[in-house]
């Protein structure tokens, strides 16, 4: 490798657009966090506020809840789809499937719907009275489902939504990290007698790290932001059950216009979005801060 | 074919009805006249286009496709340029503070975009503006906002690919009294070719399927694309299922068409030494 600042040369463009549309933005933020400013209310200037907006957020029940609430279902979502992702590309890659190129096809339509025609078409199914969802359901199993009134229906059917549509995902670049896999390591621990589990655990999952490392980060941060299909699907109800972090931002600046109280709320969502991607780096690499 | 064989393609068979269940749905309501709408039934009866006609008929529609086709192409390639520049000064020399800034590129993905709305709508309308001209309610101001995580995530997958093609080339290039565009053009982007194209297609579909900045910062026909036309639809009309399905699958048809084409070289293009973190 060259010792040389030209690299910056080549780093330079993306940096600068990155600079301006992401930085400057974000130093905004900070400042405006510290104000109190609604362009609704009687006066709409800038106050002075300090932390104010700060010290209402750790008492604001509708905020810890959405957090929590958007952690939790981050937390399900990830978890299943990086299960049923690798279960997914180890049988998509099965020598003896037959029609594999077909399955992989038609297992990697739902990336490309656009999440808002998610939302939209999941509305379709679900919406009581007109769906079919509702309809089977109750015809098969007795169930009275219903996602404008249950709060637990709603925040499943959301969690099934964001299934149906991320876990392809997670199995192509699984699929793309295993192909990638080099054999002989996995030939030795076979004839050194590891059982699938050791395998698995020992082998394997250590030299697909940096994949898993990539996915998971992609799709907690996803998660995390995931407003249209929600807003499509439920307008984060019934009650407050499905309003997830980025839709409630969304709710208070845009709608509401209350700006100081809104960037304050997203920064505190950011760093809780920092620091947890942060463990999980330390915790998947056993490296310290920083990349790579 | 063996028993365990069998199993398993009957388990895709059932995955595969599984996934493609909402997407038939939403064709079979949109094939629906009114009258028909609350009929239980998969099929679909009769082929019925009246739904699609209203769509495409409806003053705006057309245009918003066009502008989501020009905003996601151009974002695109920007995104692979720049991306690729960036990848490769990452990837080839040892830039001070290099390790910080390639995390930091990561963070602008991380953040949810609330957070870049407000400054974003204050930076469009009140501060990059040139005389008459704004950013807000340009296709241009959307071209570069999505620069924002787009741009993260294609230099994160580059920088992989390019790791992965050995230094060893450059050199023996340089050797040859090749200069660094030289290798750039001639060495480099050869190989990173089928990286190159996976990072395209899906930067180019995260930026078709975008919709709370083009919602918010878009206004007129001239800027606004197609998913802030199906959101829009929802909420003005509310329960109008069959044009909403017609659209939800106009919407998506363009990025199904662009899957189809691609499909096979997503998994060899991403095995391409990507993803390695």
């Amino acid at each position: 490798m060259r010792q040389s600042n030209i690299g910056w040369l080549f780093l330079a463009p993306a940096t600068l657009i990155l600079f301006v549309i992401g930085f400057i933005p974000f130093i905004y933020i900070l400042y405006v966090g510290f104000f109190d400013w609604n362009t609704n209310a009687v006066d709409p200037t800038l106050r002075w506020a300090g932390l104010q907006n700060y010290r209402s957020l750790v008492f604001d029940t509708t905020f810890l809840n959405s957090l929590t609430r958007t952690l939790v279902f981050a937390f399900f979502v990830v978890v299943s789809e990086l299960l049923l992702g690798y279960v997914l590309a180890r049988a998509l890659m099965a020598d003896r499937l037959w029609g594999r190129q077909f399955f992989r096809t038609i297992h990697t339509l739902p990336i490309v719907v656009a999440p808002i025609a998610v939302g939209a078409t999941w509305r379709l199914l679900c919406v009581p009275g007109f769906g079919i969802v509702p309809y089977y359901l109750k015809l098969w199993f007795g169930i009275d489902y219903n996602i404008a009134t249950n709060s637990y229906h709603a925040f499943a059917t959301a969690i099934v939504m964001d299934l149906w549509h991320w876990t392809p995902f997670v199995t192509l670049s699984l699929m793309a990290g295993l192909t990638a896999l080099p054999k002989e390591p996995l030939e030795q621990a076979q004839i050194d007698g590891g059982n699938k589990l050791q395998i698995f655990w020992y082998v394997i999952v250590p030299m697909l790290k940096p994949v898993l490392l990539t996915t998971v980060f992609i799709r907690l941060m996803d998660a995390l932001r995931s407003v249209d299909e929600i807003w499509m699907l439920t307008k984060g109800g019934p009650a407050e059950a499905t309003r997830f972090i980025g839709l409630h931002i969304w709710i208070n600046v845009f709608p509401k216009t209350d700006y100081g109280y809104g960037a304050a709320m997203s920064l505190l969502t950011l760093y809780v979005t920092i620091v947890l991607s942060w463990l999980l780096f330390v915790a998947m690499t056993g490296r310290k801060g920083g990349a790579q | 074919m063996r028993r365990s064989g069998i199993a398993s393609f009957v388990l895709w068979i059932c995955l595969t009805i599984l996934t493609l269940l909402p997407v038939w749905w939403m064709l079979v309501v949109s094939m629906r006249p009114r009258v028909k709408l609350y009929s239980k039934s998969f099929l679909i009866d009769d082929l019925y286009w009246d739904n699609f006609l209203a769509v495409l008929n409806s003053s705006t529609f057309l245009q918003y496709l066009w502008n989501s086709m020009i905003v996601a192409t151009s974002n695109a390639a920007m995104v692979c340029a720049l991306g690729l520049l960036a990848a490769f000064g990452l990837s080839r020399y040892k830039i001070s503070g290099g390790d910080n800034v390639f995390f930091w590129l990561i963070t602008n993905r991380m953040a949810p975009p609330a957070v870049f709305l407000l400054p974003l709508f204050l930076l469009f309308t009140k501060w990059f503006v040139f005389g008459d001209f704004m950013l807000f309610d340009t296709k241009i101001g959307l071209i570069l906002l999505y620069c924002v995580f787009n741009l993260p995530f294609a230099i994160w997958l580059l920088k992989g690919m390019l790791d992965g093609i050995p230094l060893e080339l450059d050199e023996a290039a340089r050797v040859d009294g090749a200069t660094t565009s030289q290798v750039l053009l001639h060495v480099i982007l050869p190989l990173a070719r089928p990286g190159l194209a996976v990072t395209f297609i899906l930067t180019w579909i995260f930026a078709w399927n975008e919709y709370l900045f083009a919602a918010t910062l878009t206004s007129s026909a001239g800027a606004r694309t197609v998913t802030t036309a199906l959101a829009e639809y929802v909420s003005v009309t509310g329960t109008n299922w069959g044009e909403m399905a017609a659209m939800a699958f106009l919407t998506t048809l363009p990025a199904l068409i662009v899957l189809g084409f691609v499909q096979k070289h997503i998994v060899t293009g991403l095995t391409f030494g990507a993803l390695k973190g």
